[in-house]
């Protein structure tokens, strides 16, 4: 089907919302610097709300079926954290206010700190960066001022697994350091052998994502901290899978120095279709005063002397060597509200059930695929696994193909071609909030459509079938670059 | 337990399948002397417990639905229409990713296609990506990027004082491992004119705000020559604009803007305390493969239907790695959806009304409030929502007053940024702003200095 676009319905004269009188005597405005025209759609209300519904219809979303996209834990978002964010209190608060008059706001933001400390085992954690990668880059920015605060400028390389996200690298090289990239050994850890020789008095640090993007955690990891400590490195962890070790594992007690948390993620802060996330960092007590800021903090009130509850004043600061400000004022706040709503409702208990269902999910999906699709590294598994997507009795058939083929069955499909280091790469994460049906009903239609690509592969080729709209040519789009509708 | 559905027999039959023993079997890579730890956090509340203690605790706050307030400075508080949150809540939209798999995200891509044509039609410019973090970050993003046209080699980036304090301070955090000269913002002028004589072959870019963080807007011909002057000396010129005034106002593109950016919260984004905002972002044709960020493009599908995708992806960090233009990922998609359901809510008559309410509104104030004694206007030319108030006493002390006895909140105090601007306050009024809220202002100072 195909929706119009907003400005192709648009009428001259049409407008979509009632706005009040000039209620001051109007000022003259200033001709030399006053605009004559502007190119935006004019459509009624109703036009509109057709429009973006119709538009909503043509989604696939967590709420519409499964969504098992690996390393971006599409769980369930409880629809309470999105009433808990709207509500008026919070939304209505101006970044500016005085600090007596958001306390509210700073009490919020100060326990999801104490929170997050707690599950990772951090020193302190700040919550400025909107996103994991924004996180990262606050991280790296951390350990490149812990070194030059040392006058250790020699340190400028970063090692970074083969398996690890694109965007560590990236993050790496917004920081001014160069990336050195360590194979991965025959069990998907990080090879030692290859790791020993690179670790020398120009090593800044590693980032270390565990469990890995292969789904494994890493059998080494105490063994690497120790090496890159060894050498005056220090170790970053990247969080993005931190749904499979919530009370199973403490990072920083794994030796991780710094790592960041996406909320998105493990913390059920829905996606908003590629954002807004929020990407807070937390850090042992070397590397937390370079924290990016303003964290909170707090002091005793005054006039709390004598009284039985301690009551507390919130204050926002800067940590005392910090790398500086990420983004204007204090991260994403709306989506730390949700965040906090979802740990205040799981606690302790809740969290590790929530790991290890994600952990149950994964393995049981695996235990039931694994004899159907090639499987690289064979082992249990934390919160998602990596199949190949080159089926043996089908060579014409590729992963791209199993994806798409996946949408026939109201799915969306998993990572496809990451982690680079495996051919084909499939990368399943159920998350914990679906149910054994679900699951099942995915091995069903991953089975038979293995069956199909020995069979009928063409049905492969060309699907998906049901879906609004049939393969897009992309090489097309890049070619083409009709980035917007106003002109060309 | 919440969110969970598995019951004990569907965990026994999936352990029976994996061949497990226990859900703990699965942990065993886990080093055992770390595994399982205890975590000290607050019992579990049930969702009625935990809505009531947010409820509760939201109400300590003063909120702006029961405050009169002047606070802009880089947030505003503006109309949203019904339609922005009634079409963002639409969990079709809000619970789906990036658009990896286009046949089933055709919404989220022809949203972002549509909001890319707003802001190019806002700005001027020939291309815009889905979104940056906020308006500060794809400030710092436009930094890089000129820098990476510049092949690295120019090595010096100027920035007006007029560019808000904190985007300033975001280029600079930005920035630190890059071995910059960043100069333009230590001296006593706001005006980017000043910044013509520090341009030179070593310039990568030139930073202005407009309107600047004091509200004044800049003369379209002097940033024209600005621009010439920057584009001569073979550096760009990146313009950080408030889009709600670009209904009103010239847009950059008109007077030279190779890069266009900016905080795009008040297109239907609220305030809710400094974020999640968005960081709109446009540039010229010839630069679209030095930007950063998602793009969507349109192509057609199989049977040659119109559809929309991802496209450039090979300067992203997914498949660039550490030669990527950026690293991000994750970015403000929702609120991109906001600002073109604001946009086209508005449409082109009434993003110009609400940019003249604003207008009209903050003349008003500026009017009334000058002829108080002690009280005058800051600086000359021609404001839009701001303007600079020069207060007989330090504004800490004006706004402490303003809200204990009046429940007023007041604006902004610029000596916090700007040691020439003591006892100064930036006041902002929108088109949200009533005229009973301004004379309750003037009577509120009227009556501090009378008792003082």
């Amino acid at each position: 089907m195909r929706e119009p676009l907003i400005y192709e319905i648009s009428s001259p004269g049409r407008m979509g919302v009632t706005l009040p009188e000039c209620d001051v005597e109007p000022a003259p405005l200033p001709e030399a610097f006053l605009r004559q025209d502007l190119d935006l759609p004019e459509v009624s209300e109703v036009d509109l709300v057709r429009h973006y519904v119709r538009l909503s219809q043509l989604n696939h979303g967590v709420d519409k079926g499964f969504y098992p996209l690996g390393s971006c834990t599409m769980k369930y978002n409880p629809k309470v954290n999105e009433d808990a964010a709207r509500l008026p209190g919070f939304v209505h608060t101006h970044p500016y206010q005085d600090p007596c008059t958001v306390q509210a706001n700073l009490f919020v933001l100060f326990h999801l700190q104490a929170f997050l400390q707690e599950i990772s085992g951090f020193e302190r954690v700040s919550l400025q960066p909107a996103a994991g990668a924004h996180g990262e880059f606050a991280g790296v920015l951390m350990i490149r001022a812990y070194h030059q605060l040392r006058g250790d400028f020699a340190r400028r390389r970063m090692l970074i697994p083969d398996s690890a996200h694109g965007t560590n690298p990236a993050s790496t090289t917004m920081s001014g350091y160069e990336t050195i990239e360590i194979v991965s050994d025959e069990r998907g850890n990080v090879s030692l052998d290859a790791l020993r020789p690179h670790c020398d008095e120009t090593v800044a640090g590693l980032m270390l994502t565990n469990p890995n993007t292969l789904g494994l955690f890493d059998e080494h990891v105490l063994q690497i901290a120790e090496l890159v400590h060894g050498c005056g490195g220090l170790l970053y962890g990247d969080g993005a899978n931190l749904n499979a070790i919530m009370g199973v594992a403490k990072p920083a007690e794994l030796g991780f120095d710094v790592m960041h948390f996406n909320l998105h993620k493990t913390f059920s802060t829905p996606h908003g279709g590629g954002g807004p996330g929020a990407g807070p960092v937390g850090a042992n007590d070397k590397l937390a005063p370079f924290l990016p800021g303003p964290v909170v903090v707090r002091e005793r009130a005054e006039d709390d002397e004598g009284s039985e509850e301690e009551l507390y004043r919130y204050l926002l600061a800067m940590p005392e060597s910090s790398i500086g400000r990420l983004k204007a004022f204090y991260g994403n706040f709306g989506v730390c509200l949700k965040a906090y709503t979802y740990i205040r409702m799981l606690g302790a208990a809740g969290l590790r059930e929530a790991s290890e269902n994600a952990v149950l999910n994964a393995n049981y999906v695996l235990s039931r695929l694994k004899d159907v699709y090639p499987l690289p590294y064979d082992r249990t598994c934390m919160h998602e696994f990596v199949l190949s997507g080159r089926l043996p009795d089908a060579p014409g058939v590729h992963t791209l193909d199993i994806a798409k083929r996946l949408m026939d069955f109201g799915f969306h499909p998993p990572t496809v071609y990451f982690p680079l280091i495996v051919d084909e790469a499939l990368m399943i994460e159920p998350t914990e909030t679906e149910s054994k049906e679900t699951l099942d009903a995915f091995v069903e239609a991953m089975i038979q459509i293995a069956q199909e690509a020995k069979e009928n592969p063409e049905l492969l080729h060309s699907a998906p079938h049901v879906t609004p709209v049939s393969r897009l040519d992309e090489v097309r789009a890049a070619r083409d670059k009709v980035l917007q509708c106003l002109r060309g | 337990m919440p969110y969970v559905p598995n019951t004990e027999a569907d965990r026994a039959a999936m352990l029976e399948a994996i061949g497990a023993g226990d859900v703990a079997d699965l942990f065993r890579d886990v080093p055992e002397a770390v595994r399982f730890p205890e975590l000290d956090l607050p019992a579990p509340v049930s969702e009625w417990e935990a809505l009531r203690e947010l409820k509760e605790l939201s109400e300590y706050n003063v909120d702006l639905e029961h405050a009169p307030c002047f606070l802009g400075a880089g947030a505003y508080r503006h109309f949203v229409p019904s339609v922005v949150n009634h079409v963002i809540g639409r969990s079709e939209f809000y619970t789906a990713y990036t658009p990896y798999q286009p046949e089933i995200s055709q919404g989220t891509l022809q949203s972002i296609f549509e909001y890319q044509s707003m802001i190019c039609a806002l700005t001027g410019m020939d291309a815009a990506n889905a979104s940056h973090y906020d308006g500060a970050t794809a400030l710092a993003e436009a930094v890089v990027m000129a820098i990476n046209v510049g092949r690295g080699k120019r090595r010096k980036v100027l920035i007006s004082a007029g560019v808000h304090p904190e985007y300033r301070a975001v280029v600079r955090t930005y920035t630190q491992g890059f071995d910059l000269t960043i100069a333009g913002d230590d001296g006593d002028t706001l005006d980017p004119a000043a910044l013509v004589e520090l341009v030179g072959s070593d310039t990568a870019c030139v930073v202005v705000q407009n309107p600047d963080f004091l509200g004044y807007l800049q003369e379209p011909a002097q940033l024209q020559a600005l621009a010439q002057a920057t584009h001569e000396a073979g550096a760009l010129l990146v313009v950080c604009a408030d889009p709600i005034s670009l209904g009103l106002f010239v847009p950059p593109g008109d007077y030279g803007a190779d890069i266009v950016c900016g905080e795009g919260q008040a297109l239907g984004g609220g305030l809710s305390f400094g974020g999640p905002y968005l960081g709109y972002f446009a540039c010229r044709e010839r630069y679209v493969h030095k930007m950063a960020g998602r793009i969507v493009g349109q192509t057609v599908d199989q049977q040659g239907q119109r559809g929309f995708v991802l496209t450039l992806s090979a300067r992203e960090q997914h498949i660039r790695r550490e030669r990527a233009t950026s690293n991000i990922c994750s970015n403000e998609a929702l609120m991109a959806l906001a600002a073109a359901v604001y946009l086209t809510a508005l449409g082109k008559t009434g993003l110009r009304k609400v940019a003249e309410l604003c207008y009209h509104k903050a003349h008003y104030a500026a009017q009334r409030l000058a002829t108080l004694p002690g009280y005058a206007l800051r600086g000359q030319g021609t404001f839009f929502q701001e303007f600079p108030l020069k207060c007989p006493r330090p504004v800490q002390e004006i706004n402490d007053y303003l809200l204990s006895e009046w429940g007023i909140i007041g604006g902004y105090d610029l000596a916090r940024d700007y040691p020439q601007f003591a006892d100064t306050m930036l006041v902002c009024a929108t088109e949200v702003t009533t005229q009973d809220e301004i004379d309750m202002l003037v009577e509120a100072l009227q009556d501090m200095e009378e008792a003082a």
